[in-house]
């Protein structure tokens, strides 16, 4: 690598391709370098599990989208998922006075069901993947404002009838969104690492998803080959709703109340997450490291900044930047033409 | 062929044209005279497609001059070869025309794009519509949208439109390959009176009948070059000789009749309602080619066996049982696999997917067998695939290989060898030897025929010299019912060529298929 432009063609077609196999790594490390030598207090422990704390939802979210990329479809509606569990999360212990454990396994039902909604519109009413979706986006989005009348969920609130609601956050709940593992580790990481591992495992080392993304690069293909894809297309959106509603009982378990204004900015952050992942490796297809790794990307610089006194409103305009060279990165610059 | 009465209106002059190391055309010369239509014929991978391409303006050749009118021209895009006055119709009748637009905006279609006035009104486009569709005698209803068009209007429409935009040369790459006989007559029509107005016509297709019907003169390219000339009336024999370049002889394998456990048999099928019902009896070991013309319904047999499409009435068996499957995934269970035509569509995925190189591509429809836990073993896969690479002949690195890096025969080679790594009982093939080179194409039939033991195989193609090659047995397609083919057991290609050409113009039956 070192004497690449004395090379004959050949191998300097390797080094371009081994440059942008790994030009979202080297960017990472840079950043991090160039953070650390600006604001020394960048590069500590704390700062570096605040940043993975604060991606953590968005690379959860992200991961339930590339599942559903991969198998050809696009879950618009994973930010409304994780607004509406934090809103429901939050109804079912103030106001229906439910325990943590009740709490989790309802929510998570209901990402479940939500997803479930979702591919049976696409694959048995056959409504097109992003339509479906963004459909049910809107629906969810004004659904979660319905049983509390519009306002946030707090203890003690009142309720649209008149009476004040009579339970609270449980105090277990709200360890998932605040504790850490050995006073260091955020629990929300540790969900994060293991979402990522097992949605890596399943997408990347088992035949189940050898299928999603056959499903996704030829679907015709897929079905002669006798993959009922069907069933595959409506498990990618169960999944992603479940992956979702989980994203969102960690927003909710770490703000402590239902804000009606909670996962505005979740959708799309997530399928940046998702898309920047195309260039991780240049796999130039949807993939878990990929999205995941996008996520942290997005959150080291947003940080960063942050940290050198960037002003708050330049953040959406960074994601933008970000995503635009990443996707220039993935489907044109240098890609050799077969 | 310098003895033409009328003035050449195209020549062309040895054309060159290479693609990478395969030489596409070696030289090719063609004259075409003013009023005069030469079928231009040729095997798959002779060329014919490259000459057409260059003619009108796709690619550019290497070498060689082109004289159009007796001036030479070279084009360096499809709008510049149509604006001096070589119009095609291409054999993708989609892209005939717009889809979205009616019949009268794709009629005028050209004055929309370009040279036309700038408002259009409705009334003014019907106006210039119907006077393009009277130059060709068109009847058709000028609202009706391009897209619920049959292929033979959309090209008729393309003819209607070349002839508006006063081409004095027109090609026509396998016209009638989608059309009925009665279609197809109604084009000739179109033709010969074309042919009276001066236009100089080459009519690309491999369907003697046809050629038989319109052409004055015949001309075989092969190896990209023009190896002979016919004159009226053409010898089709001596023409198909040359085409595929030695003397006709009975079928490689057709003759010896099997006596074999019959494997697979079809009872009383109706493939539509109103076709003729059919019989047939597939024996272990045998390979059986369907020809016939496109939608004759060879594919919907094909689909049906695999589970695809239900028969209108009739019932398949499958070793003495009733066989009746809902879909891919219950005939593959039962050994019954199908390779569907147009592989990039059916059978594999785009490279940037896990799972697109030849080993993932061959073990797509084997993993929940090979695979029961779920969890992938690279190395298993990647054994079968070198295995198939070794035996098969395929060109190609290694197992990892995506199919896009590979030809088209080598891609199907790999498509064969996903079948042929699990047990088959009956193995259908629709259309196997599309874009495939002739070197390929025997190491396929090869392979095909090789592995044979225990299961039968069923093949549809269109081309009779593919089916003559391949199979024990031939059976003609026609009209969504099939027929024994004339003389295919003591042999000849004329024959069985014959009995398909019959196929596309008589209207009785020679009999049911055994």
């Amino acid at each position: 690598m070192t004497d690449h432009a004395a090379s004959p063609s050949k191998p300097a077609s390797t080094f371009a391709e081994t440059a942008r196999k790994y030009a979202l790594f080297v960017l990472l490390a840079l950043m991090l370098v160039g953070f650390w030598s600006a604001q020394p207090a960048f590069i500590n422990s704390a700062n570096l599990f605040s940043i993975l704390q604060a991606v953590s939802v968005v690379a959860i979210l992200g991961v339930g989208v590339s599942i559903t990329m991969s198998a050809g479809g696009f879950d618009l509606s994973v930010g409304s998922v994780a607004a509406s569990s934090v809103m429901a999360a939050s109804y079912a212990m103030v106001v229906l006075q439910m325990n943590a454990a009740e709490t989790l396994a309802l929510v998570l039902l209901m990402g479940a069901m939500i997803g479930l909604v979702n591919g049976l519109l696409i694959v048995r009413v056959g409504v097109p993947d992003l339509l479906a979706t963004l459909s049910t986006m809107f629906l969810l989005a004004g659904l979660q404002l319905i049983p509390t009348g519009g306002r946030s969920i707090t203890a003690g609130m009142m309720l649209p009838n008149g009476t004040t609601a009579a339970g609270a956050y449980d105090p277990a709940f709200l360890i998932l969104g605040r504790g850490r593992l050995f006073d260091t580790v955020p629990y929300p990481v540790i969900v994060m690492a293991v979402v990522a591992l097992l949605a890596w495992f399943l997408m990347e080392r088992t035949r189940w998803g050898r299928v999603f993304y056959a499903i996704g690069g030829n679907e015709t293909a897929a079905h002669l080959a006798g993959a009922p894809t069907k069933a595959y297309r409506l498990w990618a959106y169960v999944l992603s709703g479940t992956l979702a509603s989980l994203g969102g009982l960690i927003v909710a378990s770490r703000v402590g109340r239902g804000d009606v204004s909670a996962g505005n900015s979740l959708l799309l952050d997530s399928v940046a997450a998702a898309l920047i992942g195309f260039a991780v490796l240049d796999k130039r297809r949807p993939h878990v490291l990929g999205t995941v790794l996008g996520a942290i990307f997005v959150g080291v610089l947003l940080n960063g900044l942050t940290m050198l006194n960037a002003p708050y409103y330049t953040q959406d305009f960074v994601k933008g930047v970000v995503l635009v060279g990443a996707l220039a990165l993935t489907f044109g610059l240098g890609k050799k033409k077969r | 062929m310098s003895t033409s009465p009328a003035p050449i209106a195209v020549s062309v002059t040895g054309i060159e044209k290479s693609f990478g190391p395969t030489r596409a055309l070696a030289g090719a010369d063609l004259e075409v005279g003013a009023g005069e239509i030469v079928a231009l014929m040729g095997a798959n991978g002779a060329g014919k497609s490259t000459l057409v391409k260059i003619l009108s303006g796709s690619i550019t050749a290497d070498s060689g001059t082109i004289l159009l009118n007796g001036k030479a021209v070279s084009f360096s895009s499809p709008s510049e070869a149509q604006a001096a006055g070589v119009a095609t119709v291409h054999q993708a009748t989609d892209q005939a025309g717009a889809a979205g637009l009616t019949v009268a905006e794709n009629l005028t279609l050209n004055e929309l794009c370009g040279t036309g006035s700038f408002f259009v009104s409705p009334r003014s486009t019907r106006k210039r519509a119907r006077e393009i569709a009277a130059l060709i005698d068109l009847d058709l209803p000028l609202d009706r949208d391009f897209i619920d068009l049959r292929p033979a209007e959309r090209q008729l429409i393309a003819i209607a439109r070349a002839v508006a935009a006063k081409a004095s040369v027109l090609i026509l790459d396998e016209p009638t390959s989608s059309l009925s006989a009665t279609e197809a007559e109604r084009l000739f029509a179109v033709l010969r009176r074309l042919k009276e107005s001066g236009i100089a016509i080459l009519y690309i297709s491999h369907r003697t009948g046809d050629l038989a019907a319109i052409a004055d003169r015949a001309v075989v390219l092969r190896g990209g070059k023009v190896v002979a000339s016919f004159a009226k009336p053409i010898d089709f024999s001596a023409a198909i000789a040359a085409m595929i370049g030695r003397t006709l002889d009975a079928g490689a394998h057709a003759g010896t009749v099997s006596t074999a456990p019959v494997l697979a048999a079809v009872r009383g099928a109706r493939l539509i309602p109103g076709a003729r019902p059919f019989d047939l009896d597939l024996r272990s070991g045998e390979v059986v080619a369907i020809t016939g013309t496109l939608g004759s319904g060879k594919s919907r047999l094909l689909r049906a066996l695999f589970g695809l499409e239900q028969l209108v009435e009739g019932s398949f068996t499958l070793d003495g049982e009733p066989w009746l499957s809902n879909g891919p995934a219950r005939s593959i269970e039962n050994g019954v696999f199908m390779v569907a035509e147009d592989r990039w569509a059916s059978s594999l995925l785009p490279p940037e997917i896990p799972g697109a190189s030849i080993a993932g591509t061959i073990a797509l429809p084997h993993l929940p067998r090979w695979f029961p836990l779920g969890l992938l073993r690279e190395t298993r896969e990647r054994l079968v695939a070198s295995e198939a690479i070794s035996r098969l002949g395929i060109k190609a690195r290694g197992p990892d290989d995506t199919l896009d890096q590979l030809s088209g025969g080598n891609q199907q080679k790999v498509v064969l060898a996903r079948w042929q790594a699990a047990p088959c009982r009956l193995l259908l093939l629709d259309e196997p030897f599309q874009g495939v080179d002739v070197g390929a194409r025997a190491d396929l039939i090869a392979a095909i025929r090789n592995s044979q033991s225990g299961s039968a195989t069923l093949i549809a193609t269109s081309d009779t010299e593919e089916a003559l090659e391949v199979a024990d047995r031939i059976l003609v397609m026609r009209d969504h019912s099939l027929y024994e083919a004339d003389g295919s057991q003591e042999g000849g290609l004329a024959a069985v060529i014959g009995s398909v050409e019959s196929a596309e113009t008589r209207a009785d039956g020679t009999g049911p298929a055994s």
